[in-house]
This record gives C-alpha cells, structure tokens and sequence, in this order.
C-alpha cells in the first residue's frame, strides 16, 4: 500500500548549497506557555539556519540585492557594523562568494561571536563595549566614510533587510497557520519586525505587531549624550501596536525557563520575546500568537547564563554588563 | 505621584538623580515638570516645538509611549516614567 505523502519535509529540502537551504525553519508549538485553550503560542526557530541565526535571511538578501544592483564589484571588502549575528552570517556568506569581510562589533559580546566570526574568515574591529551597538555603528560609519574602498550593506537602513522577511519568514508562517492574531519580535535592526509586519498585515491588518526590546544594562548605556542615540532608519513605529522593554535579567530567566519547560535551547533575545509573547497571549481570548526566536544558545554559553543561577549572574554582574542581543 | 527614572547619560543634569518624583496625568505633563525641576533636562528632553526628542524614548512602567498615545499617554500616581537613549541591536 503506498502511503500518503507527509504534509511537512522530512528532511528539510533539498539545496545546491548551503546559501540556498537558508529559511524554512520550524514553527514551534509552546503549549507549556499557552494561558489558556484556543491561545496558541508558536516560535520560528532561527538558529535552525546554517550559522544559527535568523541574520542569515538578512545578510543573504544584502549580498544578493547589491550584487544585482552591481553595487558591490568581485573581491570587494565588506564592511558591517553588528552586535555578532549579522557578522557571522556575512561572514559565511561572503567567503563562499569571494569578498573580504570588515565587521565592527562591541567589545563586550561572548566570545563565541570572535570566534565564529574568525572562523569563516572575517576581520574584526572592536568599538567600545559600553557604546553598545550604537558605538560600533558610528565606527563604521567613520571607517565607510574615511575610505571609498569599503561597501556597507548597512543593515540598519537596508531595505533588502525587512524584505528578507517581508518575502521569506512572513510567507513561511503563513503557510503553516491560518491566521496569526499577534506577531512579537525582538527590536534590534528592526528588519524582522517591518518585514513581517508589512506582511502580515497585508494578510490581515488586524494582526498585532509587538516589539520586545532590550533594557540596556546602565554600564552599556556609554553615551555623551542623549544625541549619541540611535534609532535605525528602517524603522517605522506606525506599523507597531505594542513596544516594550524587557530586562536582562528577565529575559534570562525566560530563556532558562524555554529549556526547562519546552526543552528549547535559544538565545537570551528568545528569551525576552517569549516573556513578550506570554504576556500579549494573556490579553487575548483566542488565537495564534507567532514568535521569532532569532538564535540558539550556543553563542552565549561562555557567559553562564545556562549553568549559573539568577542570583550568581546578578553578583557576578553578568546581567549588567553583557550584551546579549 | 509618579517617578521619573534618568539614564546615565541624563543623571548630570538631574544633580545626580536616578529618580525624580514627577506630576502630572499624562506623560507630557510629567516629563514637563521634570524639565521645570531640572531644566537642563528641558533641551535633551524636546524638540524646539515641544515633541519628544527623536533619540529620547520614554517608557510608560515598560511602554513605549510613541507606540501609545505619544506625550498623552495617561500617567497614574504609581506609574514609573523610565526615560532611555534609544539603542539599537543587531
């Protein structure tokens, strides 16, 4: 008897390489998180891409958008500012096609991220950890500035960014559910919020948008002055319903409970967007609440955030100091 | 009364201040009487037409209030304003 066809890939796919098996990544029931029946609680999980991120959607969709638009010329540097994900991913990707990789990343981040990076090749400048992300931008932006040599796929104000989920993660959620009625992510660029906000909504403009951002520990807040912000260019605050802080402390704490409750293994960030998730789904009577959990845990194994207890990096000052997102 | 939490970046012109105790019913009204108690926080706090400054978030307890209802946001006596440089990720 030949038995019907399976609804989801068994394997996966199949890909020519591994730039193309980049995307199709789980959705994940956390029914342990749900407040009630008919609220469900789903998580995209992106450290299934080849470097562990969801940055991977990005950094391929900068690459190719500015190869096609014959932005970048064969063997040119890259130069990136990142907090470590989009690194790594432009990293992998641009030693497989060829172009030297600059990236500027705080001196603050695990070590695991130098790591990885040195691995696939990148060259690394490290900006003042107590600046956060907002340092390691106006670094590169100086070294962008100082030499017409460098190409900057700039993800914090590049389009092909959100288009990466507008035209990847979006369709690949809803393909799997029939209906989302709130959508939460991480804020950092901005890319997956505006992506798969645009789309989703263009799928059903009822669909909540909520963002979880970080609460910058004050010893990373290293600012002159509040004009040393930054908000990135690509994003667009009308397309959000909710925005909302979470706490390295906290977000360390959802992320112990992940493992503990749903056997997931996810980054600090996930962490944060799951305590964000439970609580919208609380408000909701029924319904899909959707969630990207941008990485795994790996990369931050170093810090102790799986191994040591709440009370151990409070005193150590781990939750101070480290940037997890 | 509603507290006011200063950034780092802001403790300066708060004589040091991490908190300060604000009035007001919305967010706008709070942030103002700060600006009065301290007003070298006038300037970093708004704009020349009295908007919140573009690189200023302020949170309602743990809201964004620009995703609320701005500097009407309503504030209660046991709110927290937690005033933030905006940070970027990524």
């Amino acid at each position: 008897m030949i038995e019907p066809g399976l609804d989801n890939r068994p394997c996966g796919g199949k890909y020519g390489d591994i730039v193309r098996s980049i995307g199709h990544t789980p959705l994940v029931e956390l029914k342990r998180f749900s407040p009630k029946p008919g609220v469900r609680i789903y998580a995209k999980l992106e450290s299934a891409n080849p470097t562990g991120s969801v940055k991977d959607r990005v950094a391929r969709a900068m690459i190719e958008d500015a190869e096609a638009r014959g932005a970048i010329r064969p063997g040119q540097t890259i130069l990136e500012p990142t907090s470590g994900n989009t690194g790594i991913s432009l990293a992998m990707i641009c030693a497989r096609k060829g172009y030297p990789l600059k990236v500027v990343m705080p001196d603050n981040v695990t070590e695991e991220r130098t790591q990885l990076l040195r691995m696939f090749g990148a060259e690394i400048v490290y900006s003042p950890g107590e600046q956060g992300s907002n340092g390691a931008v106006a670094m590169a932006l100086e070294m962008a500035e100082s030499d017409a040599g460098y190409y900057m796929p700039y993800q914090y104000g590049n389009e092909a960014n959100p288009r990466a989920h507008y035209d990847g993660t979006a369709i690949e959620i809803l393909e799997e559910l029939d209906s989302v009625a709130v959508f939460v992510a991480g804020l950092g660029t901005g890319g997956t919020l505006m992506g798969n906000a645009r789309r989703l909504k263009e799928e059903n403009d009822e669909t909540l948008i909520v963002a979880a951002e970080p609460l910058q520990g004050e010893l990373v807040q290293g600012l002159r002055s509040l004009d040393d912000g930054f908000i990135p260019p690509i994003i667009d605050l009308s397309l959000l319903d909710r925005k909302i802080f979470v706490s390295n402390r906290d977000a360390v704490v959802w992320t112990k409970r992940l493992i503990e409750e749903e056997g997931i293994f996810a980054g600090v960030s996930s962490g944060a967007v799951a305590a964000i998730a439970t609580r919208v789904a609380g408000d909701l009577d029924e319904g899909n609440v959707v969630t990207l959990f941008p990485d795994g845990g790996w990369k931050y194994l170093s810090s102790g955030v799986y191994t040591k207890t709440i009370e151990e990096l409070e005193a150590d000052g781990t939750l101070e100091t480290a940037s997890f997102w | 009364m509603p507290v006011a939490k200063i950034p780092p970046v802001l403790r300066s012109s708060t004589g040091g201040e991490k908190e300060v105790p604000v009035e007001g019913s919305t967010v706008g009204e709070a942030l103002r009487s700060l600006a009065s108690r301290h007003p070298d926080t006038e300037k970093q706090l708004f704009g020349e037409g009295g908007e919140l400054n573009r690189y200023v978030n302020v949170y309602l307890n743990d809201e964004d209030v620009r995703v609320l209802e701005g500097l009407e946001t309503p504030a209660g006596e046991s709110d927290t304003l937690v005033i933030l440089p905006a940070m970027a990720g990524g």
